[in-house]
């Protein structure tokens, strides 16, 4: 089933505040085989957040995960995620375009600390593959 | 143009498991081969967004710190197929610094699995 070309331009509502603990962000550390060193979250954290707003979104346009394979993702910092933040992420669709069946979407997610304040942006093109 | 020390990551499939618990991304084309290969896909590969952060585990070395890192990001242009065995696959990340200001420098990184690039037009920007 194709996406729906009326999303572009969509914003979706941010997502439930995220709060970094010290505990999730030691085993995201370990999960990528890094150290993990006191205070220091990993660059792609973030991710954790933005995969909870395309979550939503997926389940809102009723595509199925497994269908999902990652085209790009592009992070843009305004500062490091730190242990204590609380963020949210909010969705909005850029793109989407049909090549052979797949439909390419392109989305930026804009992480955001509790006060309101950017943290990072980040981009991502995500492939639905059609089905067989 | 300045290159960077090469670094290599193993990637197996209990990596793939560890890293769909702390990353929250339960797709099943990263741990079914049944549902991999009934999307298409060679086989069960690697979350895109593991090879992007051992990428990243690289550029912290070459920056001096993940907090100097200000953007990065690639393309998955190939899937990194990982097999059901105890070796897994080994990922290599190269780099050379592409350009450099005062305090910027932009790194071209290269990530390879087998010889074949995996990611790609992957760039980092970070503080000097």
């Amino acid at each position: 089933m194709p996406i729906d070309a009326t999303l572009v331009g969509r914003k979706f509502p941010p997502t439930a505040p995220y709060e970094v603990t010290q505990v999730k962000v030691r085993e995201f550390a370990e999960a990528i085989g890094a150290t993990p060193a006191d205070g220091v979250v990993p660059p792609t954290f973030p991710i954790v957040v933005a995969f909870a707003a395309m979550n939503d979104f997926l389940a809102e346009v009723e595509a199925d995960l497994f269908r999902i394979v990652h085209g790009e993702q592009r992070f843009a910092y305004e500062r490091p995620v730190r242990i204590g933040d609380v963020l949210s992420a909010t969705l909005v669709v850029d793109s989407l375009r049909q090549i052979g069946g797949n439909d390419i979407l392109g989305t930026t997610s804009l992480i955001t600390a509790a006060d309101g304040s950017v943290v990072c942006r980040t981009k991502s093109t995500l492939i639905h593959r059609a089905e067989a | 143009m300045t290159e960077l020390a090469a670094q290599q990551f193993t990637v197996t499939r209990a990596d793939l498991v560890r890293y769909a618990g702390a990353s929250g991304d339960f797709n099943p084309i990263h741990w079914s081969e049944r549902v991999a290969t009934s999307v298409g896909l060679p086989g069960v590969i690697a979350h895109g967004m593991l090879t992007l952060a051992l990428a990243a585990r690289a550029v912290e070395e070459w920056a001096g710190g993940a907090d100097r890192i200000v953007e990065f990001g690639a393309k998955f242009t190939k899937p990194v197929v990982v097999p059901d065995d105890d070796r897994g696959v080994v990922v290599e990340v190269t780099g050379s610094v592409s350009a450099e200001d005062d305090d910027r420098r932009t790194i071209a990184v290269k990530v390879t699995c087998e010889g074949v690039g995996v990611l790609g037009a992957m760039k980092a920007v970070v503080r000097a």
